[in-house]
């Protein structure tokens, strides 16, 4: 019995609201959360009173009910995100910090030369794979496309080509740039960033690209609420070989040891620090992204309990209002019987 | 924490309070005019000399103490510790470094990297990587992996030796016979290091 009078009403519920459920359907989407919710607040309640059928009084306090039902999920799907992306940061915060040692000894000994101008160069973006991280993913590709524009300004015959590493970076980067891209690396963080797969990917990035520089973009923890863009240029081995202006004798003054094969020293040395810098770059981006995903999640928290606070507020005026109407009803329609 | 910062070591007046001075990236002029004509909107972006701290000018006379930085992917090991040698395992053989050597650059095979600190040694078993040696008397050693010798079980490394060099005979191909070829030698040197026979 009770089933039957619950299905009645949800069946009324359905068939009252059938023009306003596809209204329903393009609801702003957590993304939207995290930018301004009153103007989309605004549209939407607009389209409500527009689109609540004739007739039908507790139309409208039903759909700002739904309303609030879904606003509240978002909330807590945001914060299960946000609590998710605080754990991840936990674990890889520690092994960022850890090899952050790692590249030292190389611009110890070889300096570090960002402006050098030469006839190729790869640009390495790194990015994140996920969305909803805040602007890191646009930060990385702004910069990677200045450094572009900066080396076809220092000539004509200069040619610069992209590494993506990252889905983000990709999606960003295809739009204007697809012809300068080389390839694209993409699911680096399903088992954890790990020396030995850092090194399989440089190694075929430096097997598929034989550049004379290469640089690597991307954020750097700085601290929770800062991410810093960071180049990290590695010269190749020719580079190496030919000698680099900037730090004075070069690699001259150093004696190699075992030195009847200093070609393959030098190979070995641009590629342990192209592996290594590359390594430290993967983990600094992948702690900015859980920072900054954080972030947004906790901003987007908080805009849904704004917007859930403002639909109570609308939801128990119109709820009191209707029954202030039915009272008024009641109450005159006994008063004009009573004569 | 290191006890005394490079900034200390390099100044000529000492002062109470640590202070860290990073380095700055070789920029030319061009490169930040450059910049600013592309990018105006933007800061120029950070490098990593940033975020490392300046290493000490050569001295005049040799120091006594070699400082000594150990890195590896996981850990940064040793950070600037002032110690009398180190014996890194060059491709060349074991290369003892003491304050005032001549700037080297070492590729390291697998073996012992020994630090002695007085009566105080430390050993590590370490994987390839690089030794670098400066005019300024600091040794920074990079390797992949590195193990103190203690956590390695003798019986595993004689199994290890005979498994490696059974796939190098039985190689199909280069890449097989490669990858067999590096089992083989680190675990000899391993066996070596840790004298079994």
């Amino acid at each position: 019995m009770a089933s039957g009078r619950v299905g009645n009403r949800i069946a009324k519920l359905i068939i009252c609201h059938g023009s306003s459920i596809s209204s329903l359907r393009a609801w702003p989407t957590t993304a939207a959360f995290t930018a301004q919710p009153w103007t989309c607040l605004g549209s939407r309640m607009a389209a409500v009173q527009e689109l609540a059928p004739f007739g039908a009084r507790a139309a409208s306090s039903q759909i700002v009910r739904t309303r609030m039902k879904s606003v509240k999920s978002i909330q807590k799907i945001t914060k299960a995100m946000k609590m998710v992306a605080a754990s991840k940061l936990r674990g890889i915060q520690a092994k960022a910090e850890n090899s952050r040692g790692l590249w030292q000894p190389f611009v110890a000994l070889l300096g570090d030369n960002p402006g050098i101008s030469v006839k190729k160069k790869v640009i390495v973006t790194v990015s994140s794979d996920k969305g909803l991280c805040g602007g890191i993913n646009s930060t990385s590709v702004k910069y990677s496309k200045a450094l572009l524009r900066m080396n076809a300004l220092m000539g004509a015959d200069k040619e610069t080509k992209y590494v993506i590493i990252g889905e983000k970076g990709k999606a960003q980067l295809q739009r204007d740039s697809r012809k300068a891209i080389s390839f694209f690396v993409g699911e680096t963080q399903k088992i954890g960033i790990c020396f030995t797969q850092v090194a399989m990917i440089a190694d075929d990035i430096l097997k598929k690209n034989k550049a004379d520089v290469y640089q690597v973009v991307f954020n750097k923890f700085a601290s929770m609420v800062s991410f810093l863009p960071t180049v990290a240029t590695v010269l190749s081995t020719e580079m190496l070989a030919a000698g680099i202006d900037g730090k004075g004798g070069g690699l001259e003054s150093y004696e190699l040891e075992d030195a009847d094969m200093p070609s393959e020293i030098y190979d070995n040395l641009a590629e342990f620090q192209f592996a290594a810098v590359l390594y430290n770059a993967m983990l600094e981006n992948a702690c900015s992204e859980a920072g900054a995903r954080m972030r947004a999640m906790e901003n987007s928290t908080q805009n849904a309990s704004d917007m859930l606070e403002r639909l109570t507020l609308t939801y128990n005026r119109t709820r009191q209002t209707s029954i202030t109407t039915e009272l008024i009803e009641i109450i005159s329609g006994a008063a004009a019987l009573e004569g | 924490m290191f006890s005394r910062s490079f900034a200390e070591v390099a100044a000529t007046s000492s002062s109470e309070k640590q202070e860290k001075v990073f380095g700055e990236a070789q920029v030319t002029e061009k490169f930040k005019a450059d910049w600013k004509t592309i990018a105006p909107n933007f800061d120029m972006p950070k490098f990593p000399s940033n975020f490392m701290e300046v290493r000490p000018p050569v001295p005049s006379t040799i120091p006594a103490k070699l400082t000594v930085n150990f890195v590896l992917p996981s850990q940064y090991e040793i950070k600037a510790k002032q110690v009398d040698y180190v014996i890194v395992p060059a491709t060349s053989g074991q290369m003892g470094v003491l304050p005032g050597h001549v700037p080297t650059i070492a590729e390291l095979k697998p073996g012992i990297l020994s630090v002695h600190d007085g009566t105080d040694v430390k050993q590590y078993f370490v994987s390839s990587g690089f030794a670098f040696v400066h005019a300024n008397s600091v040794a920074d050693i990079v390797a992949i992996e590195a193990v103190p010798l203690d956590r390695f079980d003798p019986d595993e490394i004689r199994r290890g030796v005979q498994e490696y060099t059974q796939k190098m005979n039985s190689a199909k191909d280069d890449l097989e016979k490669a990858e067999a070829q590096i089992g083989v030698e680190v675990h000899s040197a391993l066996q070596y290091a840790l004298g079994i026979a």
